[in-house]
């Protein structure tokens, strides 16, 4: 059983404004599924659909075996939710908001104080957790978020955006744990504008532009899709035999147009036509300056679905700390 | 099915202590539950507490003790205000969707928002109880008077409070809700709170006469100035549920609003 399937999804706004336009996902039990899109998307709508905080106006979506609309309070005993911007009251302490999602889910208190003390330390939140949330830095309020999410040990973790803002190690710290959380079985469905982050953590990526899925597939596969890896070097006599240059590297692909003394070439068989350039230019007497092997990129998966770059892939500002 | 109830009860509950909570860690939310009634209980009395010697002021004790029953509605109807305020609050930093994405009822959420009030309304009761008692009114009808009050407040904060939930539900927004404070101020003076019906002139006078403030008032004042009789009490209670029931319907609509709105 899919831990996510959705048939046909869809959300209308008053107005007419179609911000998910009939999305048909498929995310497999224990995998990590990154969903790409620019802001305006339609990647949160599509989250607050699934995790029943909004009803979809056409299709339908079963979240661990549940449909989201007619099943409500099941998706919810099975799901854990960081929404984007880690909404946490600043006058909460770290321990009483993970206690108080014990309480909502059920669990009996010395149960809620035992998950709650063993889910801060797992976020490295222990000397802060009787501190209020307020005084938290950005990368803390995401753990604490995240804490909370697992309060209920979900079959399926819905994290919106859990780095947008943060500082890289704090990026980093939220990565290793949702793989640590992965291993151990979680499923996890992961929006995001960062592509790195997609490329490290997601199994599968979908990239949603305009309320739809324009591609989907592992991140590999979806580079793969559009184009070869190009090799781009550059000689260290220029004002020496270029044109030969070109004549043994068009033995091994398809020659790109030289940008700025740089010569490019798209590989027939990927990387491993490098070590023979390296050799075929050196049995010509043309010595290498600089050679990089270029592979596509998210990015330009990105590009070549939808027209345009993804926003926010560069900003990286720590939240400071503001007291209440 | 015990259980369950029990698993609500204790979801309304820590839900009812984190609004507790937030009201006292938050200055602006609890400050007027306390210091304007208490500075305007001390003026009025300081400065008009002759008027009990003008002719038709209803027999009492001291201008303090008939004093006391509109403080604490006018505390708790800033209670059901700041009640709506931070939850309006909640919605606005998404608290409000940590919330809903749990396995509990969204009304669940409010209950628990109005079950704070209500304790905040308590506390407030037993502050004003304690004035009257430092300032040497004896409640006529003793314990179980001062009991009823406690419970009638708290009753009162609660109806109050839906109807701030619901206002806060329908707008989303902490500006909207503080925006009807000075509302609470002209409902307040057009009701027997601080002056009695019959020394109001018009059309004051008849707009007490039917505001349900005033029974509810004259339900919290009558054990502190004399004594229990049925007709006033019923007009309360009447008048506690009949405001409870227009905010609990008023606060439904809105969730129900709000959930198809996606908002």
């Amino acid at each position: 059983m899919p831990a996510i399937e959705t048939e046909g999804l869809a959300r209308e706004f008053e107005g007419g404004i179609k911000a998910v336009d009939g999305v048909d996902l498929e995310v497999s039990a224990g995998e990590i599924y990154g969903f790409l899109g620019p802001n305006g998307a339609g990647k949160t709508t599509t989250v607050r659909m699934l995790t029943t905080l909004l009803l979809p106006t056409a299709g339908r979506a079963l979240v661990a075996g549940h449909d989201v609309a007619t099943d409500a309070a099941a998706v919810r005993r099975k799901i854990g939710v960081a929404l984007q911007e880690a909404a946490l009251d600043p006058l909460m302490t770290g321990r009483e908001l993970i206690q108080l999602q014990a309480t909502l889910h059920g669990l009996p208190r010395s149960r809620g104080r035992e998950l709650g003390d063993a889910l801060l330390h797992r976020v490295g939140l222990t000397l802060a957790a009787d501190r209020r949330v307020g005084t938290y830095s950005g990368g803390m309020r995401r753990r604490l978020d995240l804490a909370a999410a697992l309060v209920p040990e979900p079959e399926v973790l819905f994290l919106d955006e859990p780095t947008t803002g943060l500082d890289p190690v704090s990026r980093q710290a939220i990565w290793e744990e949702v793989q640590k959380l992965n291993a151990e079985g979680t499923t996890v469905f992961l929006t995001t504008q960062y592509l790195e982050e997609a490329d490290k953590l997601a199994d599968r990526v979908g990239i949603i532009s305009a309320g739809l899925l324009v591609a989907e597939g592992t991140p590999a596969s979806l580079k793969a899709e559009i184009g070869r890896p190009h090799l781009e070097l550059s000689l260290a006599d220029e004002a020496g035999p270029v044109e030969r240059c070109d004549e043994i590297l068009a033995r091994f692909g398809k020659p790109l147009p030289s940008k700025d003394g740089i010569l490019m070439v798209e590989l027939e068989h990927g990387a491993a036509e490098v070590g023979p350039i390296v050799r075929a230019l050196d049995e010509a007497g043309l010595a290498v300056e600089s050679l990089e092997l270029v592979r596509p990129t998210l990015d330009d998966v990105f590009v070549a679905k939808t027209g345009q770059h993804l926003e926010g892939s560069e900003e990286t500002d720590e939240t400071e700390a503001v007291p209440p | 099915m015990i259980a369950r109830l029990a698993a609500d009860t204790r979801v309304v509950a820590a839900l009812g202590t984190r609004s507790v909570k937030q009201t006292v860690r938050r200055p602006q939310l609890a400050a007027p539950l306390l210091i304007f009634p208490t500075a305007l209980l001390a003026i009025q009395t300081g400065g008009a507490g002759r008027a009990v010697d003008l002719p038709e002021f209803p027999p009492v004790e001291s201008f303090l003790a008939f004093m006391l029953a509109g403080a604490m509605v006018q505390s708790v109807l800033l209670a059901g205000n700041s009640g709506g305020i931070a939850l309006a609050l909640d919605m606005e930093m998404g608290f409000t969707d940590r919330l809903f994405a749990a396995p509990i009822s969204r009304f669940g959420v409010v209950l628990g928002r109005l079950a704070g009030t209500a304790m905040l309304g308590a506390v407030m009761a037993l502050w004003f109880i304690a004035i009257g008692l430092v300032f040497g009114v004896s409640f006529q009808e003793g314990i179980v008077g001062v009991l009823w009050v406690v419970v009638l407040v708290s009753a009162t904060a609660l109806a109050f409070g839906g109807i701030g939930a619901a206002i806060a539900l329908r707008t989303g927004r902490a500006s909207v809700v503080q925006g009807l404070f000075p509302l609470i101020f002209v409902i307040l003076f057009l009701s027997n709170a601080f002056f009695p019906i019959n020394l109001l002139l018009e059309p004051a006078h008849s707009v007490a006469e039917y505001n349900p403030l005033s029974f509810i008032v004259e339900g919290i004042r009558e054990p502190i100035v004399g004594s229990f009789s049925a007709t006033a009490q019923l007009k309360a209670i009447a008048s506690v549920l009949g405001l409870g029931a227009l905010g609990i319907v008023l606060s439904a609509a809105a969730l129900r609003g709000r959930a198809r709105r996606g908002s």
